[in-house]
């Protein structure tokens, strides 16, 4: 998996305040062939992006200029469905770096943290808060501090510590990897191996 | 205070290392995988220049990106052919078993590791599939995984997990006819919402639970990810050992008698805490269908679409949005609603039993002719099984053709799609939006349900073609 630091990031935002938003939404199954984790950004919301007929659809949020940033801003329970990793990739690939909700899919939140893609829960108020603030004022920003915890209006000042994993967290900061993690400790793990084969 | 559920004793069995307030190592006993999800893991591999810790734990098929029909030829779609093509190379290439396109035990993952002997009790199981949660079943702990995480198996046999929560969910009572355990775990996903159990490892009690057979057992935990659940998992009894008993072989397990009273050990001590509890009543249960895009957005099939959404919400974005994509209104019957598709298969109802049931309906009677059907066993032995109880030819006979295994319209990788603004009666897991091709409506249902479908060309309640005695009405 890439090695992706965060620490500090500032942004405006893309709204999508629906609920339930699928992995199959985020990237549908029939652009799943690919045999490499780039490129999956073109296809990223693709049935909501584009019309039968393949041009862009004017009313979905990624074609309307007036939305930019690297923060998405989605609804409860985003991410459910399949545990295709291509999801993330697809918003990664796309510039995002951080999705905002007030509920996650398990997978998902697995899946983002592990491509360095920063899942922030907040709660149901601040988060409709912040979708009407949001379609008020397009140009509204807001800041993520991974060291503090905090995620800040800054055109309000609101300002919540977000939870995450330490351990996850640590990797984040400085750009660790889960898989050289485990490497390093392959005499446990065969030592795990050799004590289960006697129980 | 020493009190344990199932799902502890497992986990605690198979944690290597705790680390302080991270996620836990976590041993895995199996690991299935298929060519979707596994081509990006093996470059990692690759680019790290290490290969694969214990290939003989790892399973591999083609299933999510196969064609029903010609299997013996060449795939057409160059990306499908080229993505099986890397799985066989890398299955090669580390010494993996592979179970590819052609070969007799080929099937989907989650069909053909039990009928395989691959799952058993006790077991840490994950795959790249969220539905990875069927082999709960048999007692085991079974997730669904991302591709980072199936490089990091391939790579040391373990993964860095936070231990779920613990849910149980115990289900008294008697079933009525005509209600399967497709309906039993659409009711419970209805009740609770497709993020009701997010967080949540489930463990299914009681004695309607009991009383199902393993495959209709693997039907319930294979939904559990669709209220959230990372799993669900039924502990071990003797329905499951008669089943272990009856495969013509268990990989690796030379004395199965000395395993089965090792088994019987794998239950949750009777005072056992779980974070949540939920009762349900099985006589409540009716048979069930789906009228928006997801799983979670379920109702008995007499009943009426609801006015709002789950929180009361009329004005819902979401819930209209939902409504709006599959052509219905709030309030609506959806009895007698004309349909187009019908798809029968997928790794929650493409088993025997599920093509038994279907049969049961339509013998001796013909399908619709505005429906075209969509008939996919869920692997080869199934497949093989159909043609010796002469199941294929009474589906023939009854204008039903039956294809070659595959995950197919379940999620419309290969060319079985549902054409835009379709209706599809279908047995599958997820009715989101596009699921089953772009633009296409999904109802799901149970294999009942589906077929009295497919006879009728309409949402028919299939217990109307079952009488009292439980026998299908001529």
């Amino acid at each position: 998996m890439p090695k992706v630091k965060f620490d500090i990031l500032e942004s405006t935002c893309i709204p999508l305040p629906f609920e339930n938003v699928d992995t199959d939404q985020i990237i549908p199954a029939r652009f799943l062939s690919a045999t490499t984790r780039q490129g999956f950004g073109d296809n990223l919301f693709r049935d909501w992006r584009y019309t039968k007929t393949g041009e862009k659809n004017s009313d979905f949020v990624l074609n309307n200029p007036n939305y930019t940033g690297k923060v998405l801003v989605a609804g409860k329970n985003f991410g459910s469905g399949s545990s295709r990793e291509h999801a993330v990739w697809a918003i990664f690939d796309y510039g995002f770096r951080a999705v905002v909700s007030s509920f996650f899919a398990d997978i998902f939140m697995n899946n983002a943290l592990n491509n360095g893609l920063l899942p922030i829960v907040i709660s149901e108020e601040l988060l409709k808060k912040l979708h009407d603030l949001i379609a008020k004022d397009p140009s509204l920003k807001v800041k993520i501090d991974l060291e503090k915890q905090t995620f800040t209006i800054l055109s309000t000042g609101d300002s919540v510590k977000f939870n995450i994993n330490p351990y996850k967290k640590e990797c984040l900061l400085k750009g660790l990897d889960d898989i050289d993690f485990l490497l390093s400790m392959k005499n446990l793990i065969t030592s795990y191996e050799n004590n289960k084969s006697l129980v | 205070m020493n009190s344990k559920t199932l799902f502890d004793k497992i986990w605690d069995s198979h944690v290597v290392r705790s680390i302080d307030a991270g996620p836990d190592v976590l041993y895995i006993d199996r690991h299935y995988v298929h060519e979707v999800t596994s081509p990006q893991a093996f470059n990692g591999l690759k680019e790290r220049g290490i290969t694969v810790f214990r290939p003989g734990k790892t399973i591999a098929t083609a299933d999510h990106n196969i064609p029903t029909k010609d299997q013996h030829l060449p795939i057409r779609d160059q990306l499908s052919r080229n993505q099986v093509e890397r799985l066989s190379e890398n299955c090669q290439k580390y010494g993996i078993e592979l179970f590819g396109l052609n070969d007799p035990k080929n099937g989907i993952v989650h069909v053909i590791g039990p009928e395989l002997g691959y799952t058993l009790p006790g077991m840490t199981i994950v795959c790249g599939d969220s539905h990875t949660s069927t082999h709960g079943a048999f007692g085991t702990i079974a997730f669904g995984i991302g591709t980072s995480e199936v490089e990091m198996v391939l790579a040391t046999q373990c993964i860095l997990q936070p231990k779920p929560k613990k849910m149980r969910i115990t289900l008294d009572g008697e079933l009525h006819k005509g209600v399967t355990s497709k309906d039993i775990i659409m009711y419970i996903i209805s009740e609770i919402s497709a993020s009701g159990a997010t967080g949540y490892f489930v463990e299914y009690c009681g004695s309607a639970i009991r009383s199902l057979t393993m495959e209709s057992r693997m039907t319930i935990c294979n939904m559990s990810i669709e209220m959230g659940a990372r799993g669900g998992l039924i502990a071990p009894d003797e329905t499951t050992f008669e089943y272990l008993r009856n495969l013509p072989s268990i990989p690796g397990a030379d004395d199965i008698k000395s395993s089965i009273n090792k088994w019987k050990n794998l239950r949750s001590d009777t005072d056992a805490i779980f974070d949540r509890d939920l009762k349900f009543d099985a006589g409540l249960i009716k048979p069930m269908i789906t009228y928006g895009t997801n799983p979670g957005m379920g109702m008995s099939i007499d009943d009426s679409i609801p006015m709002s959404d789950d929180n009361g919400n009329k004005a819902s974005s979401s819930f209209l949005k939902s409504l709006d994509y599959m052509g219905f209104k709030p309030g609506m019957k959806l009895l007698g609603h004309p349909i187009d598709y019908v798809f029968l298969g997928s790794c929650t109802n493409g088993r025997i039993e599920d093509f038994r049931a279907f049969a049961k309906i339509i013998k001796g009677r013909k399908k619709a002719n505005n429906i075209t059907a969509l008939i996919v066993p869920g692997s080869k032995k199934v497949e093989e099984q159909m043609v010796s109880e002469g199941l294929i030819e009474l589906y023939k006979s009854a204008g039903f053709e039956v294809r070659q295994p595959g995950c197919s319209s379940c999620l419309a990788m290969n060319e079985d799609k549902i054409p835009q603004g379709k209706y599809a009666v279908s047995t599958s897991n997820r009715n989101f939006e596009g699921r089953q091709g772009p633009g296409s409506r999904t109802l799901l249902a149970s294999p009942l349900t589906a077929a009295a479908a497919a006879i009728t060309g309409r949402i028919t309640d299939p217990r109307e073609f079952i009488t009292e005695e439980n026998k299908v009405k001529k």
